[in-house]
């Protein structure tokens, strides 16, 4: 295992590059392992980190049925943010936020986390007033507010048409300065690595096919490389846990949707924060390869096909010329789609099940890049010890069954209203 | 962009319907004599099934009927699309 | 300046000169021209910078694959970064300057980065700049600065562009001999069909071909036909459900500016019975040091532009190839007057081959060029027997153009995107369809089906020698993005070994190219680094857009103030002479206030309060969503969607009714009116107008279908005002009306039926204010004219019209709660106060889930008021509740501040909270907290309403 710094990319720079190890192993699963988690995307990956990391179980595997980082993980709008109104959103993010802001330096991997300001745009007073309340909920949890008036915005954002003469101006908007971006690849790669050189096996194009059960709860998977013994068996596959966790006979408040996300060809530099619309659906921000970065609204019914729609794009790209018209001429380069495990109420669902030994982790709606480290870390700590973290207390699948949802838009059971 | 073939208007973009959900999910007709768990599995609890669905769309800049389709959700392809059948917990249409 | 231009051939017309400027020189062309063509044919070869190293580039591609040749197009406003020059039609005037360098194209300072580029190999950026932490920002500045490629345009598009809806029974995409093809027999089969080709001109491959007769006696015969449709200058970008495919037609991008009137582009959706995939192949080019300087292009490009523009695009030329087509394309290029100066092909042949003049060197290949700005030698050498080079073999050879000609990759990007899967030939190195996708046809070159010369017989998509995989020097594949072969090999050393992490970890193949020259060689390199044969290491996705489209196209008219449609009430005219001012309420633009002449907001919001409280005001309420319910069942209906019961409600009267969602939570609130037996009109929130008639037409036609409803929404067709105030029906009785308003004849929540003035209306006695109040509905079109009569004859009563902050404050002192603040969705009625409404008689919407323990449990947010304990703050709004005693503490918070006002009524600032358990809390002291703007008051827990909590005054 190579070190990386400065150094060592001299080091090696100088000996042709020839001598980078492996990021990590590629080792043929064991019989038995005291954890297993299905899924190597970022949450996985973080996961089997952090039960090394911080409750000392090695004997770990990742399952993934493709390629790390395959899922989600690498087709999300790399936002990170902890601008939530609710207390159990907020604090649960704002833990991820805090692990964001060492992350780099805790896996040795630069995972380019950028912490140029998310800006969420108001276009009425009423939106401004919900975002007053969002804001001061958010500063009374400890996580970095500001409101911005139009002024202000335009400051923070120089190219963007704040005028009176469109359809919906820009009235202030809410800006968490520490909210931002990450390379998200980058993100499941530097957990892999760092969980390798803990000794976790990572097992790519391993699919899991079924689970096993005894009178005491899981025991194992069965994968497409045979069978795996385990006690305790962690979920996390966010687009597919219906169908994992029915493998064990459970049933999920989550429904399977597809998201979009684009980009533009690359330009420099224009564009130096994470600005939301608050007039129609739009996300966007700046790679640092000079793309615009874009999302918008799921498609808005089931699906497991990673490709959507034009009307969303459609209106992706009205939205971004609402606010910036002078990147009419401008192109799309790419669009795609991830599949979306959409709960019931809009948020995740992290915790223990009605199984014995089996967790779940999922539900991430469009919210799961940006919870990586603070779900691997919650869900590490529940598969450790059987229980929920603080921070994921009310995040746990029987918050439904308590008439407790936690629906940070009160939109309602309808998960392609969320 | 889906082609919904409306039975009353006829084939039309999806951008004139909007979704409604899985089909297969009943209300219980009795809701008071419901236990809890029966309910939240109601109200909450999906199939989403990874293959063909039944579900429920709106026409809702047409004629604003209710209607039943069943889609296969990877590949997108309609396999039909009816008026209600009922009990809505019936298998499809 | 050489000239590079033939006396005769070529589609170019020479009588129509074009001048134009590149980099601020000025040069000449000729219509038919790319700017690609018409550089060449000025000598000039050096045309941009690369990506990540600044090398030195020229023109590679003929069309759309083109890596390198990307320039800003056009000035100020029109102004676009990364276009191709290969695909830019020349015209008058024409500006364009290349991008990515500093302080020129010739002498970029940027390009020292070659000097340290070894420090830089693929990903470097996740192997460094983490110490310090502090300094991160100013690494991701400087990374931003030297990334990115062209300047985006900094004032708003001068142009427009729109959408068109299509329908044919077969799409032909590609108007190459293929397609062509295709479309003449669909066409005559009697099909409506529409073909669709990128170029300015049909015939793909016959352009570049000695004769194009053949394919313009098609082209001929396809115009003659009604049934078809030739699109032009058009992209099919992308394939998307149920055969809908997406085309851009660049109707004003070969002119200086779109004709008058004429959109700049044009998305058509395009609904297709079946496609023809006919997109044809594109050239690959082999892969070898330095194999990236200006004079190295693909073969088929070369002899693209000596076919089509009459341009030579070098003088002496080398050819570097793999199968047979090189041959014929070096005597088209000697015909041409380019001196083929050898022919490198890599394979070991028995059977000779000449070219008048130039050498043949079988066996050998090319392993390094020379030429800082352009192209001026390449170095070959012979390989051995394992196909590496054989020492000491290594010759010079002088030449100004190198053609590469490494085979074709079909151009399966649509299929791919249709669901397709690919299958790996091995005859000619390259991935096709493996079999037919639900109504897609592929064919010609795009399926493979190439001619004999074109397939590689024995060899690798890709040889190098294997003596050169470890030469230092770069070896490009994408070069676009700069990726080379040690980068592909560092990637696959790394453990990324997936197709997909090469991709993302080099970024090979996401340039704005997408890779469509760089794809298959980079799965070579990845095949040889890891030992598995190509089929095994398959491709990425293919994911559309096939070619990168006009953000403007994909919003068509969706801009500036068409972003969403205006909302207009029948009243907005009088609304707007009155000089109100507006706020947004979803799609409406409602009046806010009405300020007088010098008057502050406060002041005149003041005003309009005081004035509904002392005389009379009126307010357009016609964006409430309005919904008319016929049927012997409605009662029934209206029973089970609302929490109370409507039964019992009497024909002529009007009852106030809260919807909830079946899990329990507040959905919305109005008033119904019995009109007859059978006969109900309801009213909503204006934001839920929509949502609440798709939740009852859902409830009536899966839950409960049995019950007879008939519903439709009236919104539209009614003009509302609401007067309100204790003169109110003072003013109403001046006006000539056949309705008594008195309120014996017509108490608090009657409904009379009438005419007024001369108008139908219908009047309800129903108050949002708290005052004596009536709600006049009118059909739409009298609208104005009712409410010029309200003011009118409102005058001797001080009528006041009142916008939504009156209104809001009105409400607020009334105890009124509403959605969005404080029925947030996450609100029970319980919470609102309204538990006594709960029926506990009958079944409703929403009923089960309140008995789910966490919302029947002791903890739940309760409506209140708020006053300052110092009776003159102003609560800051949106603040958050704080119990005195938690001060300094982990705060668990008490609630929040929904809405916050100034009383006029009271004098004092007053607020709506949502405060735990608050109806159990009355009277007691808290903290409104607002750290956003760093303020803290002191309030006391009331009852909400603070204005005649009897209800008095609205029953007078």
């Amino acid at each position: 295992m190579n070190r990386y710094s400065f150094a060592s990319l001299v080091r090696h720079g100088i000996m042709g590059h020839r001598g980078w190890k492996p990021a990590w192993r590629d080792p043929e699963p064991k019989t038995n392992y005291d954890a297993v988690i299905v899924g190597g995307g970022g949450h996985g990956l973080a996961s089997a980190y952090y039960l090394a990391k911080n409750h000392g179980l090695n004997n770990v595997a990742v399952l993934e049925k493709g390629w790390l980082g395959g899922g989600n993980t690498g087709r999300n709008t790399t936002i990170v943010r902890s601008n939530y109104l609710l207390d159990s959103n907020a604090r649960f993010y704002e833990h991820g936020m805090k692990l964001w802001e060492g992350l780099s330096r805790d896996l040795n991997f630069n995972v380019m986390f950028s912490q140029r300001g998310v800006i969420n745009l108001a276009h009425s007073k009423g939106q401004l007033e919900a975002f007053r309340r969002r804001g001061n909920a958010m500063r009374l949890n400890g996580i970095d507010a500001e409101l911005l008036n139009r002024d202000d915005v335009a400051a923070l954002v120089p190219g963007m048409d704040v005028s009176g003469d469109v359809r919906f101006p820009v009235e202030g908007g809410l800006l968490q300065p520490r909210g931002g971006t990450a390379r998200h690849d980058a993100v499941a790669w530097g957990y892999a690595r760092a969980a390798d050189r803990r000794g976790v096996d990572i097992i790519q194009n391993c699919e899991v096919t079924g689970i096993r059960r005894d009178h005491a709860g899981v025991s194992g998977v069965e994968t497409s490389r045979g069978f795996i013994a385990s006690k305790r068996i962690g979920l996390a596959v966010a687009g597919h846990s219906t169908q994992l966790a029915a493998m064990a006979g459970v049933r999920l408040p989550i429904e399977s949707h597809v998201l979009q996300a684009m980009v533009s060809e690359p330009v420099k530099p224009v564009l130096d924060t994470v600005v939301t619309f608050g007039a129609g659906h739009l996300y966007v921000s700046q790679s640092d390869k000079g793309e615009l970065v874009m999302g918008g609204d799921i498609d808005g019914y089931n699906s497991f096909a990673q490709r959507g729609n034009l009307p969303v794009i459609e209106h992706v790209a009205a939205c971004l010329l609402a606010l910036f018209p002078q990147f009419s001429r401008l192109r799309i380069l790419r669009t795609w789609g991830g599949i979306m495990d959409m709960t019931m109420d809009g948020s995740p669902i992290i915790g223990t099940t009605p199984v014995p030994g089996l967790f779940l982790n999922g539900g991430w709606c469009y919210g799961g890049f940006k919870a990586t480290p603070a779900s691997g870390w919650v869900f590490a700590h529940t598969m450790a010890t059987g229980q929920p973290h603080a921070l994921n207390a009310d995040l746990c699948l029987d918050r439904f069954h308590r008439g407790r949802a936690l629906d940070e838009k009160g939109a309602g059971p309808k998960p392609w209203a969320h | 962009m889906l082609l919904i073939d409306c039975p009353h208007c006829g084939p039309r973009a999806q951008t004139e319907f909007s979704y409604g959900g899985a089909a297969n999910v009943a209300r219980p007709p009795a809701p008071e004599e419901t236990d809890d768990a029966a309910w939240i599995e109601y109200l909450y609890l999906r199939d989403n099934a990874k293959g063909q669905h039944d579900e429920l769309w709106q026409h809702i800049f047409g004629c604003r009927r209710w209607l039943q389709l069943r889609r296969d959700v990877i590949s997108h392809e309609i396999i039909s699309c009816s008026e209600l059948r009922r009990p809505l917990a019936e298998d499809g249409p | 300046m050489a000239d590079f231009r033939l006396h005769s051939g070529g589609l170019i017309d020479r009588d129509r000169k074009i001048s134009f400027t590149f980099d601020g020189r000025s040069y000449q062309g000729y219509h038919g021209d790319t700017l690609a063509s018409a550089l060449l044919a000025n000598g000039v070869r050096l045309v941009g910078r690369s990506f990540k190293y600044h090398r030195p580039r020229g023109i590679y591609g003929l069309g759309g694959e083109e890596p390198n040749a990307l320039v800003r197009l056009r000035q100020g406003a029109r102004a676009e970064p990364n276009i191709r020059a290969t695909q830019i039609e020349l015209y008058e005037g024409l500006v364009a300057r290349s991008q990515n360098n500093w302080p020129s194209l010739r002498w970029d300072a940027a390009s020292a980065l070659g000097l340290v580029s070894r420090f830089l190999p693929a990903g470097f950026y996740y192997k460094t700049f983490m110490w310090p932490r502090r300094l991160w920002p100013h690494y991701e500045n400087f990374i931003r600065r030297m990334a990115g490629m062209g300047r985006s345009p900094e004032a708003p598009d001068p142009d427009h562009y729109e959408k068109c809806h299509g329908h044919c029974d077969v799409l032909v995409i590609g108007g190459g001999p293929a397609g062509l093809a295709a479309a003449l027999t669909a066409a005559e089969g009697g099909a409506q069909v529409w073909l669709a080709d990128e170029g300015a001109q049909l015939g793909g491959g016959c352009l570049n071909d000695g004769d194009a007769s053949a394919a313009r006696d098609t082209i001929a015969a396809l115009e003659s036909l009604d049934n078809v449709t030739l699109l032009r200058r058009t992209s099919v970008f992308g394939k998307y459900d149920d055969h809908l495919y997406g085309l851009v037609e660049r109707t004003g991008d070969h002119l200086a500016s779109p004709d008058l009137g004429m959109p700049r582009q044009r998305l058509w959706h395009l609904r297709a019975g079946r496609a023809v995939l006919a997109s044809g192949a594109i050239e690959r080019p082999l892969v070898f040091a330095n194999n990236d300087r200006p004079g190295v292009m693909l073969t088929s490009a070369a002899l693209g532009y000596l076919r089509t523009y009459a341009v030579r695009p070098g003088s002496r030329a080398v050819i570097n190839t793999n199968n047979d087509s090189a041959y014929g394309a070096a005597a088209i290029l000697a015909a041409g007057g380019i001196e083929v100066a050898a022919i490198v092909d890599h394979r070991h042949m028995k059977e000779r081959r000449e070219i008048p003049g130039a050498e043949i060197l079988h066996n050998h290949a090319i392993i390094d060029t020379r030429g800082k700005k352009g192209l001026t030698g390449v170095t070959v050498a012979q390989l051995d027997i394992n196909g590496d080079a054989v020492p000491g073999s290594e010759r010079q050879l002088a030449c100004d153009l190198l053609c590469l000609s490494g085979g074709f990759t079909p151009s399966v990007h649509l299929y791919s995107q249709a669901g397709g899967k690919l299958a790996f030939r091995e005859d000619i190195q390259s991935l096709v369809p493996k079999s037919e996708v639900p109504g897609m046809t592929v064919v010609g070159a795009a399926n493979g089906d190439f001619g004999e010369s074109e397939f590689i017989a024995g060899g690798a998509a890709m040889d190098r020698p294997v003596s050169l995989r470890k030469f230092r020097r770069k070896q490009f594949i994408d070069l676009q993005n700069d990726v080379t072969a040690a980068d592909v090999e560092l990637a696959a050393r790394e453990g990324y070994r997936s197709v997909e992490h090469v991709k993302r970890y080099t970024t090979l193949g996401m340039g704005t190219d997408q890779g469509k020259t760089s794809n298959l060689n980079g799965i070579a390199v990845l095949s040889d680094a890891l030992d598995r044969p190509p089929a095994e290491v398959g491709v990425t996705t293919y994911r559309p857009p096939y070619t990168p489209v006009t953000i403007g196209a994909l919003a068509g008219r969706d801009v500036g103030p068409f972003l969403a449609p205006d909302r207009r009430t029948p009243m907005q005219e009088c609304h707007e002479k009155a000089g109100a001012a507006f706020v947004p309420a979803g799609l409406w633009q409602r009046p806010h206030y009405y300020p007088r002449p010098g008057e502050t907001m406060t002041e005149a919001v003041n005003r309009e309060v005081l004035a509904v409280r002392r005389n009379v005001g009126i307010v357009d309420v016609s964006t409430l969503g309005r919904i008319d319910l016929h049927g012997p069942d409605v009662a029934e209906f209206l029973n089970r969607v609302y929490i109370n019961g409507f039964k019992a409600l009497a024909v002529g009267m009007c009852r106030y009714g809260v919807m909830l969602r079946d899990d329990g939570m507040i959905f919305d609130d109005g008033t119904v009116a019995r009109m007859a037996e059978t006969h109900f009109i309801m009213t909503t929130t204006t934001a839920n107008a929509g949502p609440v008639m798709a939740h009852l037409e859902f409830y009536l036609q899966v839950v409960w279908p049995e019950l007879r409803v008939h519903m439709t929404s009236i919104t539209d067709q009614w003009a509302v005002a609401a007067v309100a105030g204790p003169r109110s029906r003072d003013l109403l009785d001046s006006l000539d009306s056949d309705i008594a308003f008195a309120n014996q004849a017509m108490p608090f929540m009657a409904w009379r039926g009438g005419a007024i003035g001369g108008i139908p209306a219908q009047v309800f006695r129903i108050s949002f204010s708290g005052e004596l109040a009536y709600e006049i509905a009118v059909p739409a079109d009298y609208g104005p004219a009712m409410w010029e009569m309200l003011l009118a004859a409102g005058q001797e009563f001080d009528v006041n019209p009142y916008g939504t902050e009156a209104l809001t404050t009105l409400r607020t002192e009334k105890g009124h709660f509403v959605m969005g603040p404080e029925a947030d969705g996450r609100a029970t009625a319980d919470d609102m106060g309204l538990g006594a409404m709960l029926s506990s008689r009958k079944e409703f919407v929403g009923r089960r889930s309140l008995r789910l323990p966490g919302l029947a449990g002791g903890d739940r947010l309760h409506l209140v008021g708020l006053m300052p304990v110092d009776g003159r703050s102003q609560i800051p709004p949106g603040a958050i509740l704080l119990d005195k005693e938690m001060a300094g503490r982990a705060p668990d918070k008490a609630g929040h501040v929904t809405t916050s006002v100034f009383s006029p009524s009271l004098d004092k600032p007053i607020a709506l909270a949502m405060a735990r358990n608050g109806r159990q809390r009355l009277g007691a002291q808290l903290w409104a907290h607002s750290p956003l703007d760093n303020r803290i008051v002191e309030v006391v827990i009331t009852d909400p309403v603070f204005v005649d909590p009897m209800g008095e005054r609205l029953r007078a």
